[in-house]
Order: structure tokens, then sequence, then C-alpha cells
């Protein structure tokens, strides 16, 4: 029997009242990409930090089972653990590549942290792993050696999706990963990722206002209001027959482009 | 009290700012390469010359203590004179030049060439304490680092190297592991030096005054240079003996001879060379 992988129950952050993110409750099924969306302040980089393990909630459970089939209790895990996690079984994809990669280190070097960091000690290996993920993430191998300060915006934020990929995690958090890039960049990163996730069989949760990409790389919506949960569902089944008021606003709000 | 304490206490500084080293000392020494906060006191000297080393020397110095100060491995550099004669004056110990003679070293950017032996003390000015702060600016970060373990990052540091130059190309303030457990940044020392400091049998005290940290290396302690399997460290060498005394197996130090561009290989340590030529000279 198949157990979702990350299963959240009445998660609560609040910041001040009605702020943060309120009684959540979410499951992540293996493979699987959940699309979070909502307009700016409606709690969904909190709920995404929740689940990541970057910041603890006030109340709830979290569980997550990694690869291997252990259980981790995210909410009283131990500091150095949730860290372990998050270098190994966690992939996050930070909306601004500055946040998710060290600018003053190498391509190679970007990828290679993470095997360093689990203990990797041969050059030659580590070299090899970062020139296979460069062409997995379609950047040319030949710029292992440059500065990601010299990569387009869209190299960048496809070196951190590399970055995270290297050490196999079952799950990738992504906040508005094509955020601040232009049309055809986008589609062409969105291409990369449907791609990525379809091979590996990763599961990712994917925090977006771009109801376009939403549509393009979501199996499962959640909609977000005032820090809730207002409406969930099949992709599909939200964007054509959205239920709560709200939702048909943000639906009737994409553009029409015949 | 003692006779010499007319205007100062023993060693400059005040008893109980000595005690306050020691505790940070004893802290330092029972967890071998921890960074031990002291509250750094202002020395009659600027920051960078050495404010943390004489700090230490004055909270370990004794009465009977006789006192070596090398700067690069040089007994007569202005550094290592100034401090020698700072503790001559307020503490009345006697000094040498000799390394084997001498039961306090404080050292700035080398370890003596002629083996340490058990008893000794050898104390390091440190600029820099901490070896995460090129890739890790907070200190909140860095102590969180440590106190997990999260050193993937120091090879970051020499994958780039290698990736840049073909080779570890860090040849100074190259980073250790400690017992097993911490990583260290062992001052400016070249990496040559690196080596003497895996179970040596004397005592090696870190200060750090501006940054105002203490660390320790205690006796018989391990200290393992980072490396790759790969990419294994590897200390300098060098084509030719050192220029006076013949040397093939000390730290040479380059030196413009003349307005043609003549140059000389020397010893940079200025005892061992002297030794070296007194032994062929017969």
């Amino acid at each position: 029997m198949v157990e979702p992988i990350l299963s959240a129950r009445g998660l609560t952050r609040e910041y001040a009242p009605e702020q943060g993110c309120l009684e959540v409750d979410l499951d992540v099924w293996p493979g699987e990409v959940v699309g979070i969306v909502g307009e700016s302040g409606s709690g969904k980089s909190t709920l995404l930090r929740l689940l990541s393990g970057q910041e603890r909630p006030d109340a709830g459970t979290l569980s997550f089972t990694d690869r291997a089939g252990r259980q981790h209790d995210l909410v009283r895990v131990s500091e150095s653990a949730i860290r372990q996690l998050q270098r190994t079984a966690f992939g996050i994809v930070h909306q601004n590549p500055r946040d998710g990669l060290r600018l003053r280190i190498s391509a190679g070097g970007n990828i290679g942290e993470r095997l360093m960091g689990v203990g990797a000690r041969h050059y030659g290996d580590i070299r090899a792993q970062a020139v296979h993920w460069l062409s997995h993430v379609e950047i040319d191998p030949a710029r292992i050696d440059d500065l990601p300060r010299y990569f387009s915006g869209g190299m960048q934020q496809r070196l951190q999706i590399a970055r995270n990929l290297v050490t196999n995690p079952g799950l990738v958090f992504m906040d508005e990963p094509t955020g601040g890039l232009d049309v055809s960049v986008q589609a062409r990163l969105l291409d990369t990722l449907k791609r990525l996730v379809h091979d590996l069989g990763i599961s990712v949760v994917i925090v977006t206002h771009d109801m376009g990409v939403a549509r393009l790389l979501a199996d499962r919506l959640l909609v977000m209001r005032f820090g809730r949960v207002i409406e969930t569902g099949l992709t599909d089944q939200v964007l054509d027959d959205p239920q709560a008021a709200y939702t048909q606003q943000l639906v009737a709000s994409i553009l029409q482009v015949s | 009290m003692h006779e010499t304490l007319t205007d100062y206490n023993f060693a400059y500084l005040d008893e109980q700012t000595k005690r306050m080293i020691r505790r940070g000392l004893l802290k330092a020494v029972a967890v071998p390469g921890l960074q031990i906060p002291f509250g750094g006191r202002e020395m009659p000297l600027p920051y960078g010359w050495g404010t943390g080393g004489i700090q230490v020397t004055a909270a370990v110095i004794g009465p009977d203590d006789v006192l070596k100060v090398i700067d690069q491995g040089a007994d007569d550099t202005t550094n290592a004179v100034s401090i020698r004669a700072f503790f001559a004056k307020t503490a009345g110990v006697a000094t040498t030049e000799v390394t084997t003679e001498a039961t306090l070293i404080q050292t700035r950017h080398r370890i003596p060439e002629t083996a340490l032996t058990s008893g000794q003390i050898l104390i390091y000015q440190v600029p820099i304490p901490e070896p995460l702060r090129f890739i890790e600016p907070r200190e909140t970060e860095t102590r969180k680092m440590h106190a997990l373990s999260e050193y993937g990052v120091m090879h970051v540091k020499l994958y780039e190297d290698i990736a840049q130059f073909g080779q570890i190309a860090t040849s100074y303030a190259y980073p250790v592991l400690v017992n097993g457990r911490y990583v260290m940044d062992p001052s400016p020392i070249p990496k040559f030096d690196n080596p003497k400091m895996h179970q040596n049998p004397a005592l090696q005290l870190f200060g750090a005054g501006r940054e105002k940290r203490l660390y320790a290396v205690p006796p018989y302690t391990d200290v393992v240079s980072l490396d790759f399997e790969d990419h294994p460290f590897e200390v300098q060498s060098w084509d030719s003996p050192c220029g006076l005394c013949g040397s093939t197996d000390s730290f040479l130090d380059e030196v413009v001879m003349d307005d043609a561009g003549t140059r000389l290989f020397i010893c940079s340590d200025t005892d061992y060379c002297r030794i070296q030529r007194e032994r062929a000279d017969g």
C-alpha cells in the first residue's frame, strides 16, 4: 500500500491573528506535484517553509517518510536531523537563485557541495557528478568552472535545481521557481522541470501565483487565502470548475490567449 | 609582590584578566580545536601585531620561564624583538633565541624546525580564528556548523582550488581536523608546518586578539589536514637547498639580493639555520 511521503495535519504558524498559515491539512504522495496557489500574503511561502522544516509550526503534526522508508516527525525532530534531511532528502529551490547558490563558488562546486557535505572525498567522482547534472538540466558542461554570477537568470535557476537534485532527494520544495524569468525562458525551465519530475520520480511541492505554471506542472492544487486552504483538488478540476468564489476570481484572472 | 612590579603587574595584565584567560585556556585544552570566546583586553600594540598571542603568553608565563618569540620563523624581526623586550621588561623573564632552551615560544606564521619537546608551550598569534568564515559571514551560523560538524564546505574550498589551478593551491592557513572532531584554522602558518602539529609533544595554544577567541591543541593530539582521496595533502618543496646552511628539509624564504633581481633561498627559521651552519663549520 502506498503511503504519502509528507503528511501534515492542522499545521499552524501565526505571526499575528489571521496572518501566516492556519490549520492546514496536506498529503504529498510519491511522484506527484502539488501546487500551492494564492495571492501575495495568503500564507503560501509560510506553508512551504513549515513543510520543509525551515520554520517550526505553533501547532499541528508533520511527518516525512524518506526513500529508505524511515519516518521522521518534523515537528519534534532535532535541529541537526532536520538540517541533515534538508541536505539530503529534501531539495529547496528558492525564488531568487542568489539565495540558493553560492555565487563565489564555481558551478561545479555548487553542485558538489551537497556531495561533499555527506562525505564524498574523491575529486574525480564529484566532478563527474557535476558534469552529469549540468547536462541533465541542460547547461553546457564546458561552463563547469564558471561562477554562477556570470550565468543568465534561467541558467542560475537550472543550476540551483541541479545542486538540489544531486543527492537524489525524494521531495523538492520550490518557491516561485519561474519568478523573474521572461516567458520563453520560463517555458524551457518548465519543460526541464516536467521531464526531471517524470524521470526521477520525485515529489514536488511548488508555490506559485502563476496559474499557467500551476496548470502545466501541478497534479493537484491547494488554493490559499488569509492563511487557510479554501479549496483543494486535481488541477484540472480546480481550474475548470472552481467552487470557492475566490478561486473563481483567480481562475477568471488568467489571461486567455486565443 | 614581585620585585620588578613598580608600574605594572607581573607580565603586564592584571591577575583577574589572567585568571579569565586561563579559564578559557583550560576549556580550550579540554575540547581540542573548539574556539572559546574571552574578554580580550587592549594591549599596548595594535591589533594584527599579536595582541591575542601576547595575552595568552601573559596569562601562562611564570618567573622561571624562558621565552622565545619568532615572527615568520625569525627571532630578529621587529615584531619578535619588541614582544620579547616587552616580556623581558614587564615580567623580568629570561629570553632566548634557541628553540631547545625555551619553555614558552610565541610565534607568528611558523612552527620551529627543531622538534618541540614535552613541557614546551607554543603560542600562536591568530588573525582570523574561524575556518568557515570565508564561506559563511554569520557567527551564529558558523557556530551551528561547528556544533553539528557540517564541514562539507571546507572541501568546497579545496575543490575550487583544484578546479582552478589543477591542485590544492591553499598554501597557508590550511584547514585541519583536530582530534577527529573540530575543523580548525591553524593560523597563517605555511602548510609545510601542518604535519608538525600532529601528535606534537608540546602544548599548542592559539590566541586571536581582535576576534577574542582562544583555542588549543593539547600534546599528542591528532591533527589531520583536509584533502581529497585523489588529491592528497602535500607540503611545499624547493629545488635548491638553503643558500646559507645548505639544509634541504626546512621551509625556505625567497630573498631579493640586489637591483639585478638576484634571488637567494634561505631558511625562514633563523635559529635552525644557525645550528646547521655551526654543525657544518665543525
